[in-house]
C-alpha cells in the first residue's frame, strides 16, 4: 500500500525554486491499476521517482507498506527497488552495448535469482520479442526497447510495477498489448501505477489520478 | 550478487572499451617489466660481480710504503726473511698462505719474429690460486722449478698477441729471449684484464737473470685462513712486521697492508646503490602508469554514470557498485602486472642469452624473485587504490541523479 502525506518536491536551480509537487497526499491500494494523467510538467515523473525510491520528498513523509521509507538503509532501499517495485522509465535506461536478454537478466543479477535465462527468455516473450533477445538496445526500434523495459519490470515477480509512459513509443496494436499484459498482471494482484497522455490508455485504469502544477486536481474511480 | 557476477560485469565492461583498457594496461606493463628488468640487470652485475672477485676475498696484500715515512726515516723493503717470519704458523695461524714476488720489465724477443717490452713476475707456484687466474694452455710451474729457479715463463695474452699473433697453442713450448736469457713457454694466461701484459716466471729465476735484487720482495700476498679471518691475519702479519721493522707507532709503518674484502664490500655496497635508484627510477613509471588507470577510472565512472544509475534504480547496493569498478581497475592492474611479469621475465632472459653474445663477458641479467612479487603487489595496490576513489564516488551517487546525468 502506498501513502502520501503532504508530500511536496522543490527544485532549485539558482535562485528560482520550483514546486514540482505541492502538498501531495494520496493512497494506492494493493492491487489497484491507476493511471496518472495531466499535461506536461504537471509533476508526473517526479511523483512517480518518489513511489519507486529513485528520489526523496523535499518534505512529507512516503510510506511503502506501513514502513517510512525516508527512514531507511540505502541498501534497504535498493532492496525495495530491486524485489518489491518494478520500474519503466520514460527514456527506458536499458543498458546500451548490451543485449536485452541480458537487460532483462539484470535486476536478477543484484537479487541473485536462479534460472535468470529462462525467466528472462519468457519475459520477453510476454512483450513479443522472444526473437529479439540477442539485440541491443540501438538495434531495436522505440516501441521494442519500451517492451523490453517493461519485461525488465516485470521479470522479478514485483508486487508494484511503477510504469511512466509505457505505451509511448508503441503503436496503436502494441499498446493494446501492452496493456493487457499490465491488466492481467493486475488481475494476478499486482498494483500497477502509469502515467499516459492518452485517454485510451487510461481507459483501462480502474482509477485515474489528474496532476497540474504539482497538485491532485482529479481523481475519479471508473 | 557474489564476487564471481561482479568481476563477470567488470570484464564485460573492460571489453567493450577494449583499445582504452589495454592502452591504460599499456602503461602498467611497461612499469613492472621495467622494474623486473633493472633489477634483473643489477642483481646480474652483482653477481658477476661477486663472483669475479669472491675468491679474492680472504685476500690481503702487504707492500712497501712509497714516499717519505712519518719520523724521517728511509722505508725498509720487505724481504725474504720478512716472508719467512709470516710463514711462521705458530706466530700467525690466521694466515693461510704466503706468496711473496718481485716485479720489474723486460724485452721478450722471439728468434726471428717481433719483440715485446713487458712486465716481468716472479713469484711461487701457487700463483694462479692466489692471484684467481686460469691458463688457456700449458700449465704453471710446481714448487720444484721454483725452487730450482728454472728458466721457464708463463705469458699474459698480451705478449701472445705481440709475439704470437695471439694463437696461443703456438706459444706454448717455444723458446723466448726475456732480457739476456732464454726461457721456455710452458703456458698461457687467461686473460683478467687488469694484469694481462705480463711474463711470470719463479720468483728465483726473475731475480737471478733478470732482476737483481738479493733478497727483496716488492709484494707480499698473504690469504686469510678463511673470510671471517681476514681482520685477525691483518693483525698478526701486522704485529709480525712492526717486530722486524723495529715500529712501535703504526703512524710510523713503512709498509702497507691492504685487504681487498674491504674494497669489495664497499664496491658491492656501491653496486646495490646503484640497482636500488635504478629500480626507483622504473617505479616511477610503474606510478605514471598507475596515474593512468587512476585517470581512466575517473573517466570510466563519469562517462558510465547513467548505467551507474540505472544498476541503481533495479536494486544494485552500493557494494555491487563498487566491487564492480574496483574489480574492473584490478583487472586493469592485475592483468597489466601479469604480462609485464612476463614480459620482464622474457626480456631479461633473453638479454641474458643475446648480450654476452654480442659483448664478450656481459654480466648475465637473474630475475630477482623479490622484484617480481614486489611489482605485482603494487600492481594490485594501485588497482586498489587508482581505482578506490572513482569506485567509492560511483557507488555513492543517488540513483535520481546518476540518471538524471547527461
Ligand atoms: N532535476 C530537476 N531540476 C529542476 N527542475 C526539474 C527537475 N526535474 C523536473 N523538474 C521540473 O519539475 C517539473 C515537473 O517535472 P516532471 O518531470 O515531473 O513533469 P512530467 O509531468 O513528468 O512531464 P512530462 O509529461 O513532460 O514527462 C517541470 O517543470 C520540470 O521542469
Ligand atoms: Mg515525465
Amino acid at each position: 500500500m502506498i501513502e502520501l502525506e503532504h508530500v511536496s518536491k522543490v527544485y532549485r536551480t539558482g535562485d528560482i525554486a520550483l514546486r514540482a509537487l505541492d502538498d501531495v497526499s494520496l493512497r494506492i491500494d494493493d492491487g489497484d491499476l491507476v493511471a496518472i494523467m495531466g499535461p506536461s510538467g504537471s509533476g508526473k515523473s517526479t511523483m512517480m521517482n518518489i513511489l519507486g525510491c529513485l528520489d526523496v520528498p523535499s518534505s512529507g513523509t512516503y510510506r511503502l507498506d506501513g514502513t517510512d521509507v525516508g527512514r531507511l538503509s540505502d541498501n534497504r532501499l535498493a532492496d525495495i527497488r530491486n524485489r518489491k517495485i518494478g520500474f519503466v522509465f520514460q527514456s527506458f535506461n536499458l543498458l546500451p552495448r548490451t543485449s536485452a536478454i541480458r537487460n532483462v537478466e539484470l535486476p536478477m543479477v543484484y537479487a541473485g535469482t536462479k534460472d535468470r535465462r529462462g525467466r528472462a527468455r519468457r519475459a520477453l516473450a510476454r512483450v513479443g520479442l522472444a526473437e529479439r533477445g540477442n539485440h541491443r538496445p540501438n538495434e531495436l526500434s522505440g516501441g521494442q526497447q519500451q517492451r523490453v523495459a517493461v519485461a525488465r519490470a516485470l521479470v522479478t515477480d514485483p508486487t508494484m510495477i511503477l510504469a511512466d509512459e509505457p505505451t509511448g513509443n508503441l503503436d496503436t496494436a502494441s499498446t493494446v498489448d501492452v496493456m493487457n499484459l499490465f491488466v492481467e498482471l493486475n488481475e494476478a494482484g499486482r498494483t500497477i501505477v502509469l502515467i499516459t497522455h492518452e485517454p485510451e490508455v487510461a481507459g483501462f485504469a480502474k482509477r485515474v489520478i489528474t496532476l497540474r502544477d504539482g497538485h491532485i486536481v482529479g481523481d475519479e474511480r471508473r | 550478487m557474489n564476487l564471481l557476477e561482479a568481476a563477470r560485469i567488470a570484464a564485460r565492461g573492460l571489453r567493450t572499451n577494449k583499445l582504452r583498457s589495454v592502452l591504460t594496461m599499456l602503461g602498467i606493463i611497461i612499469g613492472v617489466a621495467a622494474v623486473i628488468i633493472l633489477v634483473a640487470f643489477g642483481n646480474g652485475l652483482q653477481r658477476f660481480v661477486a663472483d669475479a672477485f669472491g675468491p679474492l676475498a680472504n685476500q690481503i696484500q702487504i707492500t712497501k710504503t712509497q714516499g717519505a715515512i712519518s719520523g724521517n726515516r728511509a722505508a725498509r723493503d720487505l724481504t725474504d726473511a720478512d716472508v719467512d717470519a709470516l710463514s711462521d704458523r705458530a706466530r700467525a695461524p690466521a694466515l693461510g698462505s704466503v706468496t711473496p714476488s718481485v716485479n720489474g720489465s723486460a724485452v721478450l724477443q722471439v728468434v726471428g719474429d717481433g719483440q715485446y717490452r713487458s712486465s716481468i713476475l716472479g713469484t711461487q707456484a701457487d700463483y694462479l690460486d692466489v692471484a684467481n687466474r686460469e691458463l688457456v694452455v700449458g700449465s704453471f710451474f710446481d714448487d720444484q722449478q721454483a725452487r730450482n729457479k728454472a728458466k721457464v715463463v708463463v705469458l699474459g695474452p698480451n705478449p701472445v698477441a705481440t709475439l704470437f699473433g695471439g694463437r696461443a697453442g703456438e706459444a706454448l713450448g717455444k723458446d723466448v729471449r726475456v732480457g739476456r736469457t732464454t726461457f721456455r713457454v710452458i703456458g698461457v694466461l687467461k686473460g683478467n684484464g687488469q694484469q694481462d701484459d705480463v711474463a711470470v716466471m719463479p720468483l728465483g729465476a726473475a731475480r737471478s737473470y733478470l732482476l737483481g735484487g738479493g733478497d727483496v720482495v716488492d709484494s707480499i700476498t698473504v690469504r686469510a685462513v678463511s673470510t671471517d679471518a681476514v681482520s685477525q691475519a691483518v693483525q698478526q702479519a701486522s704485529a709480525i712486521l712492526d717486530q722486524r721493522h723495529a715500529i712501535r707507532n703504526p703512524d710510523e709503518r713503512d709498509f702497507t697492508v691492504t685487504a681487498l674484502q674491504r674494497l669489495l664490500d664497499q664496491s658491492s655496497q656501491v653496486l646495490s646503490f646503484v640497482t636500488i635508484f635504478v629500480a626507483a627510477v622504473a617505479g616511477i613509471s610503474l606510478i605514471v602508469g598507475s596515474i593512468g588507470v587512476a585517470n581512466i577510472m575517473l573517466v570510466t565512472v563519469t562517462e558510465r554514470t547513467r548505467e551507474i544509475g540505472i544498476r541503481k534504480a533495479i536494486g544494485a547496493r552500493r557494494r555491487a557498485i563498487l566491487q564492480q569498478f574496483l574489480i574492473e581497475s584490478m583487472i586493469l592492474t592485475g592483468v597489466g602486472g601479469l604480462l609485464g611479469i612476463l614480459l620482464g621475465i622474457g626480456l631479461s632472459v633473453a638479454a641474458g642469452v643475446v648480450l654476452p653474445r654480442l659483448v664478450a663477458d656481459f654480466p648475465v641479467p637473474s630475475v630477482s624473485v623479490g622484484s617480481v612479487v614486489l611489482a605485482f603487489t603494487v600492481s594490485l595496490l594501485i588497482g586498489l587504490v587508482a581505482g578506490g576513489y572513482p569506485a567509492n564516488r560511483a557507488a555513492r551517487m543517488r540513483p535520481i541523479d546518476a540518471l538524471r546525468h547527461q
